[in-house]
Parts: structure tokens; C-alpha cells; sequence
């Protein structure tokens, strides 16, 4: 049963996923106190164009997704829109980009199978480079997470406080997004663009409402998103299910009672 | 251009110019209600709902249409018993839709390891479509149209305004549900068009551009029929000239004339208040009444 370790894919695998887990958790946390969820969902099919368009040209497509993500990010952040379901134009423009990606994707030999891997993320057949690409970038978001810890969650709790007491609210915006971007990038490797809720949000939203001090809550959000995505790709490689089938599942099955046994907001 | 005549008239050409004619038509009236009543996020959601019953249905060899529509039809119906409750709730409908997605994978893998599947359920195959799908694609649409006529009065005015509505008598809860089921099956059928992804296109990229430029109900349904049409026929067309994916082209011609409405449309109708259509309801979330 453990045997699957010693397969060079499952280690990539897990190493990979980890890191995307932690990133995932850690990210999660913010995105929700800044009521920015929809923001998470909207990079990640804009990132879709950009992953298929790199795809087209012949780069590893997480270039492209970093690259179309981070600008959309920063534009957001700078033009500071808030980003809502029911905002129309965002959903044009989502469908636009998809309709883009549909097209770069068709252009492309081998249509279908990647096309799929975007959508649905292809975490059991990793290459050692997006290991480490994902690595690199995974180190770097946390490091920068972690160095703004402090001022980004005061910011996020209290924004009109934090700015009084000279807290630069509107830069950290920005830059948080751009981290947004690098963790939406890194996480469609594991769960694909369309699933990107299972962990960037699905851990923070079930650990803020089991725990309410932030540290806590970063930490057991985390806890949550290592699990998810370790179980998932155990099962996956086990079974012969797919692993974002798994990821999405547990995410839903642990979210459910949590937020069906705590108090309504 | 002879070849190209003749591939026109090819029968499933012809099914597909048919079908993809009735649900723009169908779509372009349904989301006139929808921007109207600040539904544009059910429509998204219901269509992800309708992977998982597309791919349900492939898995049990039986007509997609059907199972999006079966799947959609529920989940439109616990969204209406939810009622107003689901306005504000982000996560929890990203948490189900992402279940939703999970679930088609799994159907998907267990059906086969076709991607192309996938890939068509996706982003619509209009010009694959069984005479099966075509047949029930005709009896849903004109079925939906009989009954969006039938209560079309009631319907628009308890969307204007459900407080006086309400206060006259009209039965704005029964209406709403009337609505979501309708909403329900025109969602599964966008989807052979445009995709699960790609729905935004055909139901609410033409109502929203036209409200841009008219406020007057029937004006606005008749232009955002024209364009819902134009949209798909320019879509088969230039698909079927170049290769490229028609919903690509929907995609496109959508979103370009939507943003053309909006910079232009201020100049055609200049009483219009931006603010109405451009945010129908500033509120947070999905309002379902």
C-alpha cells in the first residue's frame, strides 16, 4: 500500500502538492477575511487564456497563467474594483477569456488531453521542473506572506484604522493580490483552474469557523489543506479515481458539518 | 464558396443552425428576466450543476440534455426553496459548485478516459448534437417560450417591482419558481451551444447589452433576440469558414458588443440610469426572491 512512495511521480506529487497546500491555506485565510473569493475565482479563469496561450506558443504553461494572473491581479488591486458574482462585466470577461482559452487550446495539437489538464489539474503527472518551478514560487509567496503577516491582517480586519495608524492599506492590497495570482497559478497544477475553491478557500472557510484567532486560524487552515491534498493524491494513486474528484469531495464533506454545527454569521 | 454552400446544407449543419436559432432565441428572452431580477450568477451556477448531469448522463448512455436538465431543474429548485437566504453566501455556493465540477470529473472518469467528452461538454458542441438532443431541444424551447408567454405580464411586472406586485395580488413566490425552472432548462440547453463555461454568452450577454441600450421592455427583448441570434449564427458561421470553436466566436462577438453597449449606450438612450443596469442590484450576492 505504501509501496507508491517509491514511484518518482508520487513524490513529485506530494512534494508539489504540499507546498501548493500550504500556500493554498495560508492565502485562503485572507482572501476570505478580505471578502475576496470571487477575486480567487476570477484570476484563475482569466489564468486559463494565459496558460493556454503559453501552451500555443510552446512555454510551460504556468508562465502563462503567472503572467495573465499577475496582471489581472495588479489591475485589480490598482484600479481597486470590488469583484462580485452578480457584477456582469466580470463575467464577460471571464467568458471571454475562456472562449480565448477554448481557441488557443484548439489551435493547439493535442486539444482535449490538455485542455483537460488546465481545467482539471494533472498533479499525478508533474515534471521535476514545475516541481521545482512550484517550489520556488511556493518558498517565495510564503516568505512574502509571512514578512507582511502583521500589517496585512490589521489592514484586512481594520482597513480605516490600519491607515490612520500610517499602515500603507492600498499597496499591501495590491501586493497581496499579485500573491494571489502566484497561489491561484500554483494550485491549478493540483486541483485545476475549475476547482480552485477546494483549496484556496474550502480549508480557510471550514478552519475560520472552527478556530477565531488568526494564527489559529492561518495554522489549522493550513493543517486542513495539507490533509486534503495529501489524502486526495494518496487515494487517487491508489484507486483509479481522479485526484480532483477526492480533493473536491473531502473539501465539501469537511466544510459541510463545520458549517452546518457553528453559529450563522 | 460552393463547398462551403454545400456544407451548409449538410443535415447536421442544418440541425445545428435549427436548434442553435430556437435556444438563442429562448436564452436571449429568459435572460432579459434574468439581468432584469440580478440572477446572472444562478445562471453560472446552474450551468456547473449541469456538468455533473451531463456527465451523469453519459455514464448511464442516456441523452445529456436530459440529465443537465434533470440536474438542473433540482438544483434550481433548492436554489428558489433557499430563497432570498442565498444572497451574500460566496463560499458556500463556490463550495457547491466546486462538489458539483468534483462530481462530473468522477462520472467522467468512470464513463471513460475520453477528454474530448470533457472538453465538449466544456465549451458546447452544437455541430455533435444527436437527433435525440435536437428533437427534445425543440420540444423544451417552444415548451419554455408557451409558457414564458403565458406569464409574461405578471412575470415582468413582479421583476420591475415585486413589492407592488406583491401588494396586487400577483403570486410573486409561484412566479419565481416558474422562473427558476424555466432558467433550469434553458441553462441545459445553452450548454449544447456554448459550453458549461460559456454560458454567460448566450443568456446574459444579449439581454445585458440591449437594457444598455433601451429601457422599454419590448424593445430590449426584441434586441437582445437579434443579437442572441446573431451571436450564434455569426458563431456557426464563421466556425464552419476558419475551424476555429464556435463558442470562441460567441464568446467574442458577445463580449465585444457588450462592451460596445455599454460605451455607446449612454448616446442612444441617454435617460437611461447607468447604475440600473449596470448594477441591477448593489446588494451583496445572488438575489433570489
Amino acid at each position: 500500500m505504501f509501496s507508491i512512495f517509491q514511484y518518482s511521480f508520487i513524490q513529485n506529487a506530494f512534494l508539489a502538492g504540499s507546498v501548493v497546500a500550504v500556500v493554498g491555506g495560508f492565502v485562503g485565510y485572507f482572501l476570505i477575511t478580505r471578502g475576496l473569493t470571487f477575486a480567487g475565482h476570477a484570476l484563475s479563469h482569466i489564468g486559463f487564456a494565459g496558460a493556454a496561450a503559453a501552451l500555443l506558443i510552446g512555454i510551460d504553461p504556468i508562465f502563462g497563467m503567472l503572467a495573465f494572473t499577475i496582471i489581472a491581479g495588479a489591475g485589480i488591486g490598482v484600479f481597486g474594483k470590488e469583484l462580485r458574482e452578480e457584477d456582469i462585466n466580470i463575467g464577460i470577461v471571464m467568458t471571454l477569456m475562456l472562449g480565448l482559452g477554448a481557441l488557443f487550446i484548439a489551435l493547439y495539437n493535442g486539444y482535449a488531453e490538455q485542455a483537460y489538464s488546465i481545467l482539471f489539474g494533472t498533479i499525478l503527472g508533474i515534471s521535476r521542473t514545475d516541481v521545482l518551478i512550484t517550489l520556488i514560487f511556493g518558498i517565495a509567496t510564503i516568505v512574502a506572506l509571512t514578512a507582511i503577516f502583521r500589517p496585512l491582517l490589521f489592514s484586512s480586519v481594520d482597513p480605516e484604522v490600519a491607515e490612520a495608524r500610517g499602515v500603507p492599506v492600498r499597496a499591501l492590497g495590491i501586493f497581496f493580490l499579485i500573491l494571489v495570482a502566484v497561489a491561484v497559478s500554483m494550485s491549478v497544477e493540483v486541483v485545476g483552474v475549475l476547482l480552485i475553491f477546494t483549496l484556496l478557500v474550502g480549508p480557510a472557510a471550514a478552519a475560520m469557523r472552527i478556530v477565531h484567532n488568526p494564527l489559529g486560524a492561518v495554522a489549522t487552515s493550513i493543517g486542513l489543506a495539507l490533509a486534503y491534498t495529501w489524502l486526495g493524491i494518496f487515494l487517487a494513486a491508489t484507486g483509479s479515481w481522479p485526484v480532483t474528484f477526492y480533493i473536491a469531495t473531502i473539501s465539501f464533506v469537511v466544510y459541510l458539518p463545520v458549517r452546518l454545527l457553528t453559529a450563522r454569521r | 464558396m460552393n463547398t462551403f454552400v454545400e456544407l451548409l446544407q449538410q443535415s447536421f449543419i442544418e440541425n445545428a443552425f435549427m436548434a442553435g436559432t430556437l435556444i438563442a432565441v429562448v436564452s436571449a428572452i429568459i435572460g432579459y428576466f434574468v439581468v432584469l431580477r440580478a440572477q446572472a450568477f444562478a445562471a453560472h451556477a446552474l450551468s456547473h450543476v449541469g456538468f455533473a448531469g451531463a456527465t451523469f448522463a453519459a455514464l448511464l448512455g442516456m441523452s445529456g440534455l436530459l440529465g443537465m436538465s434533470g440536474f438542473t431543474v433540482a438544483a434550481a429548485l433548492g436554489m428558489g426553496a433557499l430563497g432570498k437566504r442565498i444572497r451574500g453566501r460566496d463560499v458556500e455556493i463556490g463550495m457547491i459548485l466546486s462538489f458539483a465540477l468534483g462530481l462530473g470529473v468522477l462520472f467522467l472518469r468512470l464513463y471513460s478516459n475520453s477528454s474530448s467528452e470533457t472538453v465538449s461538454v466544456l465549451f458546447g458542441s452544437i455541430l455533435s448534437v444527436t437527433q435525440t438532443d435536437i428533437i427534445l431541444t425543440l420540444i423544451f424551447g417552444i415548451g419554455t417560450l408557451m409558457v414564458l408567454a403565458a406569464i409574461f405580464r405578471p412575470l415582468l411586472f413582479s421583476s420591475i417591482d415585486p413589492e407592488v406586485a406583491e401588494a396586487r395580488g400577483v403570486p410573486i413566490k409561484l412566479l419565481s419558481i416558474i422562473f427558476m425552472f424555466l432558467l433550469a432548462i434553458t441553462v441545459a440547453e445553452a450548454i449544447q451551444v456554448v459550453g458549461v463555461l460559456l454560458v454567460f454568452a448566450l443568456i446574459v450577454a444579449p439581454a445585458a447589452a440591449a437594457q444598455h441600450l433601451t429601457r422599454k421592455p419590448f424593445s430590449a427583448i426584441a434586441i437582445s433576440v437579434g443579437l442572441g441570434v446573431a451571436f450564434t449564427w455569426g458563431g456557426l458561421l464563421l466556425a464552419l469558414a476558419t475551424s476555429w470553436p464556435v463558442s470562441f466566436y460567441i464568446a467574442a462577438l458577445a463580449a465585444v458588443t457588450y462592451f460596445f453597449a455599454i460605451k455607446f449606450g449612454h448616446l442612444v438612450h441617454p435617460h437611461a440610469p447607468m447604475e440600473l443596469v449596470h448594477h441591477v442590484h448593489p446588494g451583496k450576492g445572488v438575489k433570489v426572491i
